[in-house]
C-alpha cells in the first residue's frame, strides 16, 4: 500500500501539469474564504463599535474598539465573568477526566478480554451510537431531579464516568486492536493481571488516542448547551454557552458588539485547543469512519 | 479496506481461551460502561416507553392515559410541522452536505501542497458550528440588513433578513449544516486515500475519462465510507437543536419555521413540563429514526460495495 502510494504519487506528479495546480489552489482558495468568512468577521466585529456591525460586510473596521470586551468581561446580573470560564472549565476537565477513565478501562474490556456476553454488549453499545439522544432527556432529568441533583454539575459529568458516549470507547477500541497482543502475552508472563497489562502496558501505548478523546471531550462540554440548558438554572452555576445565551437576551437587539466579543472569548479555547492539536482531531475523525 | 461497518465483532483473532478469571475481569472492566447503560440508557429509555402511555407534570403521579398522547399527537398542528420542518432539513441539508463534503474531499485529494493546512482549515466549522457562538454571529449575519441582506441587494435581490422571513430560514439552517462539511469531508478523504491507485490507472489506460472513473471506480469504492457518513449526518440532523434555539431566541419562529422536532420536544417537556407527551415524541423520533436506520442498512447491500478482507 505505501509503496502503491509513492509510486503513483510521484506519477502523478510528473503527469501533472503546473496549470492544475494553480487551478487547485484558485479553488482551494475559494473555498477557503467562505468558510473563514463567518468566522473572520465575529472577530472583526468584536473590535467594531456596537452600531457599526449588522450589515457592515467589510472586514476591516474603520475605528477598532476594545469596548465590545469591556463589556463582555463586566459580567452579566451581577455574576461575574469569570464565574462562567470557571464553571465551563470544571465542567469541561471533569468531562475529560470522565471520559478518558470509562472509556478506556470499557475498551480494554471489549478489545482485550474474552468473557460472555462482550459480544452482546459491543453490539448494544456500537447500537446507542445510533440512539438520538433525546430520548433519554426526559427520564434522566426526572431521575435526577430526584436525587435533588437539579442546580448542580453531576448530572453533566456523571453520564462522562459511566462511558456514555460510545464514540469514545469505539475510538479506543479501535486503538487497542492495532496494538499487537504479543504485549499482553510478554506482560503476563512477567506476571501481570489484566490490571497490570491495562494499567502498566496497553494505557501508556494509548496517548494518542487519550489524547484525541481528551480534546474532544473538552470540546464537547465546553460548547455543550442543552445539558447545562435543562440542569443549570442559577446564575452563577451557568457554563459559557447559557450565560451567553443570557447575554443575548438581556441585552436586546442594540449591543451586537459586547455579544460578538462574548462569543469570541467563547470560542478561544476551543480555538487554541484547534490549533495545537488539529493534527489528532482530524486524524481522530478520519480514523472514525474507517478501519472498523 | 473495510468501511464503517461498525458492528464487526470485537478483537479478531482474540484465542477462544475463555475462563472464570477472564469473565470476572471483562466485567470488572466493564462495570463503568455496564453502569451508565443501565442507569442512563437502557433504565431510562424503559421509563420513557413507560411515560409515552401517561399523563405527567413532574409533580404529580403519573396517570396512564393509554394511546391518548399518540393520538393527541397526529393531531397537533405544530407537532406536524415540527416533523415537516424535519424532515425537510434532513431530505435536504445532509445530501447537500455530504455532495459539498465529496466534492473538497476529492480536490483535496489530488495532493497539492498545502492540502494538510487546507483540510485543517475546511475541519475547523465542525468543531464550532453547534456552538452558541457561532449561532449568535448566524444570526446577526442574517438579520434584517445584516452581512447576508447587504449582499442579495447588492445583487439586486429584494432587501429583508432571511431570520425573520418564514421562507428563508430553512435555508439559512440549512447552510450552516453545509458550512460544517469538514467532518464528513475528512472522512470522505481517509476513504478516497485508501482506493489503489492501480485501479484508477487500469481504468486509464482501458479509456476512462476522469468523469467516469469517478462514477465507476470512486463511487463503488468509497460506498463504504459514503454509507456510513449518511447514516451518521442522517442521524445528526434529525437532533439538531441550539442552532435553531439561539437563533429563534427560543420560540421557534418565525411561524414555526425553526420548530426542529427536538426543539418541540423540549418546549412541550421543559416548558409545559407536558413530560408524558414529550416522551411520546420522543419514542417517536426513536422509530422513525430506527427505521431509517434500518431501511439505510437493508439498501446499503445492494449499493455498498466491501473489498478485501471480507468476513
Amino acid at each position: 500500500m505505501t509503496t502503491a502510494t509513492v509510486t503513483s504519487a510521484s506519477l502523478r506528479a510528473r503527469r501533472r501539469p503546473r496549470g492544475r495546480s494553480i487551478g487547485f489552489h484558485v479553488l482551494a482558495l475559494v473555498v477557503a474564504v467562505v468558510i473563514l468568512y463567518p468566522g473572520v468577521w465575529m472577530v472583526v466585529s468584536s473590535f467594531k463599535p456596537s452600531g457599526d456591525i449588522v450589515g457592515n460586510v467589510n472586514l476591516w473596521p474603520e475605528t477598532w474598539t476594545l469596548e465590545n470586551y469591556t463589556s463582555a468581561l463586566g459580567g452579566i446580573g451581577g455574576v461575574s465573568f469569570w464565574t462562567f470560564v470557571l464553571n465551563s472549565l470544571i465542567l469541561a476537565v471533569g468531562s475529560v477526566v470522565g471520559v478518558v477513565l470509562s472509556a478506556s478501562v470499557s475498551a480494554y474490556a471489549f478489545a482485550r478480554i474474552s468473557f460472555p456476553g462482550r459480544g452482546v454488549f459491543f453490539a448494544i453499545m456500537i447500537g446507542t451510537m445510533l440512539l438520538p439522544f433525546h430520548v433519554v432527556i426526559i427520564p434522566q432529568y426526572i431521575l435526577f431531579n430526584s436525587m435533588g441533583m437539579v442546580n448542580t454539575f453531576l448530572p453533566l459529568l456523571a453520564p462522562k464516568f459511566l462511558a456514555t458516549e460510545a464514540f469514545f470507547v469505539f475510538l479506543m477500541v479501535q486503538f487497542l486492536r492495532g496494538l499487537p497482543r504479543e504485549l499482553d502475552e510478554a506482560a503476563r508472563i512477567d506476571g501481570c493481571g489484566h490490571w497490570g497489562i491495562f494499567r502498566r502496558v496497553l494505557l501508556p501505548l494509548m496517548r494518542p488516542a487519550v489524547i484525541t478523546s481528551s480534546i474532544f471531550a473538552f470540546i464537547w462540554s465546553w460548547n455543550d448547551f442543552l445539558g447545562p440548558l435543562l440542569y443549570l438554572k442559577r446564575p452563577d452555576t451557568y457554563p459559557l454557552p447559557i450565560a451567553l445565551r443570557l447575554y443575548v437576551d438581556q441585552t436586546s437587539v442594540s449591543d451586537y458588539g459586547a455579544q460578538m466579543a462574548m462569543a469570541v472569548l467563547a470560542l478561544v479555547p476551543v480555538l487554541l485547543f484547534f490549533v495545537v492539536f488539529q493534527r489528532y482531531l482530524v486524524d481522530g475523525v478520519a480514523t472514525q469512519g474507517l478501519k472498523g | 479496506m473495510r468501511g464503517a461497518t461498525a458492528t464487526s465483532s470485537p478483537a479478531r483473532g482474540g484465542r477462544p481461551r475463555r475462563n472464570r478469571a477472564d469473565t470476572k475481569a471483562g466485567y470488572a472492566f466493564l462495570t463503568p460502561w455496564l453502569l451508565g447503560f443501565g442507569l442512563l440508557t437502557a433504565g431510562p429509555m424503559l421509563m420513557s416507553l413507560y411515560l409515552a402511555f401517561t399523563d405527567y407534570n413532574l409533580f404529580r403521579a403519573p396517570t396512564f392515559v393509554g394511546l391518548d398522547n399518540f393520538t393527541a399527537l397526529f393531531s397537533d398542528p405544530r407537532f406536524l410541522k415540527s416533523a415537516q420542518v424535519t424532515a425537510v432539513y434532513v431530505v435536504v441539508g445532509v445530501p447537500v452536505k455530504l455532495a459539498a463534503a465529496l466534492a473538497v474531499a476529492v480536490l483535496l485529494n489530488a495532493r497539492h501542497r498545502g492540502q494538510g493546512t487546507y483540510r485543517s482549515m475546511f475541519y475547523a466549522p465542525s468543531l464550532i458550528g453547534a456552538s452558541v457562538s457561532v449561532a449568535i454571529v448566524w444570526r446577526a449575519m442574517f438579520i434584517d440588513d445584516g452581512v447576508a441582506d447587504r449582499i442579495q441587494q447588492l445583487l439586486g435581490f429584494p432587501a429583508g433578513g432571511w431570520v425573520g422571513d418564514p421562507d428563508m430560514t430553512m435555508p439559512m439552517m440549512i447552510l450552516l449544516a453545509v458550512w460544517q462539511f469538514g467532518a464528513p469531508m475528512v472522512i470522505f478523504l481517509a476513504g478516497l486515500k485508501q482506493i489503489p491507485a492501480e485501479l484508477h490507472e487500469a481504468a486509464a489506460v482501458d479509456g476512462a475519462g476522469p468523469l467516469r472513473r469517478f462514477v465507476s471506480v470512486t463511487i463503488p469504492m468509497l460506498s463504504p465510507v459514503l454509507f456510513f457518513n449518511l447514516l451518521l449526518e442522517t442521524i445528526g440532523a434529525f437532533q439538531v437543536f441550539s442552532s435553531a434555539y439561539i437563533i429563534s431566541g427560543g420560540t421557534g419562529g418565525p411561524a414555526d419555521s425553526t420548530l426542529f422536532y427536538t426543539f418541540y420536544l423540549y418546549l412541550k417537556g421543559f416548558t409545559e413540563f407536558r413530560m408524558g407527551y414529550a416522551s411520546a415524541m420522543a419514542w417517536v423520533l426513536v422509530i422513525v429514526v430506527g427505521v431509517i436506520t434500518a431501511v439505510l442498512f437493508r439498501t446499503s447491500r445492494a449499493w455498498v460495495h466491501y473489498t478485501g478482507d471480507v468476513r
